[in-house]
This record gives structure tokens, C-alpha cells and sequence, in this order.
């Protein structure tokens, strides 16, 4: 499938954003925040700008953008319209959290249940994220058991590094934050190398001949219907050179997982965390967007199979 | 609504059988095809560079060659025009988040309504037959109509009133007709050729069928068998000929 900045930009920055809003409400929970009239509605409306720096960048992948309010009608059917549905019904228990908070203070009921929601619908938004591409037949590296958790536990490291970062900054609990955010670094990398184990795997879901309707025989592509790449080609028949895959992917165990655990793990144990934070966080964020180009390049369409790609 | 019409009591279950034994692999569905839509319900189609070194543009049929070779029938070329199935489980239709995308409850045709479409091409990865092309000019999807105004259109006469690509096959391997009508041609054609669902493991259940390949009827000899064109002639003159040019 070929990568699109747009939707990676998307779902990396709404990982971030939503990570960060749950934090918070969980954080807010058991009293870990830094008890002062502004640190809530900062780190608040850091996630909502970072989710929706997010969603504004899915608009440009569209061809249509000025319709983009159409799409929220059919969730009875659609995962993209329950995303949007959840990321706007987001903000009205986010933006409620950042009032309370500003007004009556983190410790109140009040502010620490609409954190709580918050956080729920944050999650709920990445989990829409998932379900999209998870709920695509024609895909297998999308249409697995794998995609769902694996977006929530991105969302959840990518989300923890940016409120260690923001706690680094305002003399918070840090290390705390650090020490989460070393934790969901090793399963974050335990579960992206998963991912990669089951999809070398996987066998092909159809054959050319399947595709054909013919249940015996061998078949060979002859002749194809077109000499110049169409649209199905560019969109679903996207091929990685074998060996740029496997550099991809040393990066992405580098560069999103292994830098920001161990800068994560230092700033736990005490050692310079305001700083290690930033280099976690901006590593993280590099990182997530390369392996976020490597879920689309290496996910492979079935259509392609007609013109003799891999599928 | 992107949700799929309750299939109770459908009326009609339009679609095409396409006989891979008679296609020909002239393009000819493909070219009418183009022709008729780059007018039709989804026009203008894109069109670049059309006589250029690297034409694009939106097509809503393509035709593939493939070579078979099986135990029954040797070692032979089957052409497969490839175009929308209608299927009666279409996930392009149930991903589409704005409605643009729906499925006719009346006769379970699979249509884009191009005014609501966003263009976020969600329903051409959940499409496994690569039906549907985008329309980089328009920023909308497109498809296959089943040429909705050509088959409902009575200011063409009688017979015109089927798809394009039907109209023109030359060699009749393409059938327009109603799966629910046990009478109708396309359900007789099933029902005596047999026919397999494309990719059926992914459960999109199309209504449009392939009729296989089949065994020829009259035998074929093999080219080795005919070495010396005079062979099997009892005309002398013939036979003399093959004599002074076989030294």
C-alpha cells in the first residue's frame, strides 16, 4: 500500500495526542500531576493541538477536503466515521477537564471524571484509528489481531514520553513518567517484533487462480490490460525492495523503541530527565513515523495479485 | 446509506456473466466501455496524455491475459476483463464514511454518488478486485454503473438497453441479465456452465459470474503431427512437389 505523509502524519500526532490526554486523566486519578492552576489545561490542550494537527493533516489526503464534515454520517457501518465521531466527542469532555481544572482544581470529582472520559474517548479514537485498517479483508498485514492492540500500545508510549517531556518541564513526577514510559518502550518493541514475525509468516490469502474462480491448474500472467501504472497499481500495488525493508526495520527498532528506552530508563533512574525526555520524545515521534510508513509499505493489497504482484 | 440494504426480498439481482471459453481479448468492452461512461452517469473520465508516452486515466474495465495450463484443457490463453462484481457483500460500500458509496435495494447495483464522495479512496483498499479507480481530476471515486443509463434509458431502443461492454462484444462472451430470475439467460448460463466466485475465500460473494474455460470440442492436433504440409494428400502433383523440396 503506498504510504501517504498524510495518514501517517495523521495516525503518528493523534497516537501522541490522545497517548498524552489519557495520561493525563490517569495521572490526574492518583494525584501525580503538579498541583498548579495551569499544568492541566497545558498539557490538555497539547494533546487536543497535537490530535488535531493530526486530523488536520488527514484532510489534505482527501479529494474532496472541503466535504470532509459528510463523513461522519454512517457509523453505523463505517470505522473512518466512528474515528471522526469519537476524535470530535473528544473534545468535549477534554476541553471540560481543562475548565474544571483551571476553575475548581485537579483533585475535585469533577475534574477527575472528566479526565477519566477523556482519556476513555482518547482511546477509543486510537482504537477507531485501528479498526480501520484492521477491518480491511483485502489486507493482511492490516486484517489481523495484531493492529488493534498494537495501535493502542504506540499510542500509549508515544503518549507517556510526551507527558515525561512535559513534566520535565514543570518539575512533575518525572521519573514516574519515565519509568512507565521504559516499560511500554520494551513492550512496544516486543510487539512491533511480533508483528513482523506473523506477517513473514503469513501465506498469501488468495492465489491468481483463486482470483480467477478456477479451482486447479497453473496460471501465469500474459499479457496485462495496460503498459503504464494505473491507479490501482500506485495505490495497492506499492513494492519495498527486500533489503531497504529489513534497514527499515533496524531503524525503527533503533530509532523508535531502543533511543527512547534508553533515554527513558536513564531519566527513571534520576539522570538528567528534563533532558533525556526531549531526546526520548523527539526520537519517539521520528521513529513511530518511519515505522507508521512501514505498516503501509509492506502491507500488501490482493488486487495486485491480477497483475502478478506479490500479495 | 452506507449501510447495505436488508435482502429480504430483493426485486432484481442485476449483473454480468462474462464466458472466458469466447473472450477473445479484443478490448472492445474496455474501449466502449470508456466511451460510453466518458459521457455517461461518472463523466468526464480523466484522459491524460492519451496519445502520449505514458497515458493514465480512469477505466472501469480492464482486460488481463493469463496463460492456463491444466490437466483437462493443455495449455491455453484465457483473456479476463476485470471490472466491478456488484457484490452482494460489498465492503466498499459498508467502509464508505460519508454515504457516497451505496448498493441499490432494487436491483443491487453498486453505485458512488460523486456529489457526497470525499474522496478518502477507503472503498478501493476494502475493493479485493481493484474495481474502483480515483479520479484525480474530479478528487472523487469512480466505477462501474453497470451502465445504469443505458439499461433504464428508454430513449434507446430495446436492445441497446444493456451495459456497454455487452452491447459491443464481438464474440458474445459477455451476458447482461437477472441472477434472481431462474429463467433469465445469465441464470441459465450459470446453472449449465458452472462458475466459481472470484477469490470466494474472502466472502464478498459478487453476482457476477465467469464461466471456465472449457475442453474443445473438436480435436486438436498437435503442430508435430503436420511436419510436411503434403502429408495426407493424394494428389500426385502435390505428392511430387513435397518430393523435390524435401531434398
Amino acid at each position: 500500500m503506498k504510504p501517504a505523509s498524510s495518514v501517517l502524519l495523521l495516525t503518528t500526532l493523534t497516537g501522541f495526542g490522545y497517548g498524552l490526554l489519557a495520561w493525563v486523566g490517569v495521572f490526574d486519578l492518583f494525584g501525580w500531576l503538579p498541583d498548579t492552576r495551569s499544568f492541566g489545561p497545558a498539557a490538555i490542550l497539547t494533546a487536543l493541538g497535537f490530535s488535531s494537527a493530526g486530523l488536520v493533516a488527514s484532510t489534505m489526503h482527501l479529494g474532496r477536503p472541503e466535504r470532509a464534515w459528510r463523513a461522519f454520517s454512517q457509523w453505523r457501518s463505517s470505522w473512518l466515521a466512528r474515528e471522526g465521531l469519537a476524535a470530535a466527542a473528544t473534545n468535549v469532555p477534554a476541553l471540560g477537564f481543562a475548565i474544571s481544572w483551571w476553575i475548581r482544581g485537579p483533585d475535585i470529582p469533577l475534574t477527575v471524571a472528566l479526565g477519566l472520559c477523556a482519556g476513555m474517548m482518547a482511546l477509543l479514537t486510537i482504537g477507531c484509528t485501528a479498526m480501520i485498517y484492521a477491518s480491511l479483508k483485502p489486507i493482511r498485514q492490516w486484517h489481523n489481531a495484531h493492529t488493534l492492540p498494537d495501535y493502542l500500545i504506540y499510542g500509549a508510549f508515544s503518549g507517556i514520553l510526551l507527558l515525561t517531556l512535559i513534566l520535565g518541564f514543570s518539575h512533575g513526577a518525572v521519573r514516574l513518567a519515565a519509568g512507565i514510559g521504559t516499560v511500554l518502550g520494551i513492550i512496544g518493541l516486543i510487539a512491533k517484533r511480533a508483528y513482523w514475525a506473523y506477517i513473514d509468516s503469513q501465506t498469501p490469502m488468495v492465489t491468481l487462480a483463486s482470483a480467477l474462480g478456477f479451482s486447479s491448474g497453473l496460471v501465469r500472467p500474459l499479457d496485462l490490460p495496460h503498459f503504464t501504472e494505473n491507479f490501482i497499481l500506485r495505490e495497492m500495488g506499492f513494492r519495498i525492495a527486500r533489503r531497504h525493508r529489513r534497514k527499515l526495520r533496524r531503524l525503527v527498532i533503533l530509532v523508535a523503541f531502543a533511543i527512547p528506552l534508553a533515554c527513558a530508563s536513564l531519566a527513571a533512574l534520576g539522570v538528567k530527565p528534563e533532558a533525556l525526555s526531549v531526546f526520548a520524545a523527539v526520537s519517539a515521534g521520528m521513529g513511530l513515523f518511519i515505522e507508521r510508513w512501514l505498516f503501509f509499505a509492506e502491507a500488501t493489497h490482493v488486487a495486485a495479485v491480477y497483475y502478478g504482484r506479490a500479495t | 446509506m452506507t449501510s447495505l440494504p436488508h435482502a429480504s426480498t430483493p426485486k432484481k439481482k442485476l449483473g454480468l456473466v462474462i464466458d472466458l471459453d469466447t473472450c477473445v481479448g479484443c478490448h472492445a468492452c474496455a474501449v466502449n466501455c470508456k466511451e460510453w461512461n466518458a459521457g455517461g452517469f461518472h463523466a468526464p473520465l480523466p484522459d491524460h496524455d492519451p496519445y502520449g508516452g505514458s497515458p493514465d486515466g480512469v477505466w472501469f474495465n480492464r482486460v488481463h491475459s493469463y496463460e492456463l495450463e491444466s490437466e483437462d484443457l493443455g495449455c491455453r490463453t484465457v483473456n479476463f476483463p476485470r471490472s466491478c462484481l456488484h457484490c452482494d457483500n460489498p465492503a466498499c460500500v459498508t467502509v464508505c464514511p460519508t454515504g457516497a458509496s451505496y448498493k441499490r435495494a432494487d436491483d443491487g447495483i453498486v453505485l458512488i454518488n460523486t456529489d457526497i464522495c470525499i474522496g478518502c479512496k477507503l472503498c478501493s483498499w476494502a475493493c479485493p478486485y481493484g474495481a474502483r479507480e480515483f479520479d484525480e481530476d474530479a478528487g472523487v471515486m469512480k466505477k462501474c454503473t453497470l451502465c445504469i443509463d443505458r439499461i433504464y434509458n428508454e430513449a434507446l431502443p430495446e436492445e441497446d438497453r444493456v451495459p456497454a461492454c455487452v452491447a459491443t462484444c464481438p464474440s458474445h462472451a459477455r451476458h447482461f441479465g437477472d441472477f434472481n430470475d431462474p429463467e433469465s439467460q445469465v441464470s441459465v448460463l450459470v446453472s449449465a456452465r458452472g462458475s466459481m466466485d472470484l477469490m470466494e475465500e474472502l466472502g464478498y460473494r459478487p453476482v457476477n459470474k465467469y464461466l471456465p474455460p472449457q475442453k474443445a470440442r473438436i480435436e486438436i492436433k498437435s503442430f508435430e503431427a503436420t511436419e510436411s504440409p503434403a502429408e495426407g494428400s493424394s494428389s500426385p502433383l502435390l505428392k511430387l512437389l513435397d518430393r523435390i523440396l524435401s531434398r
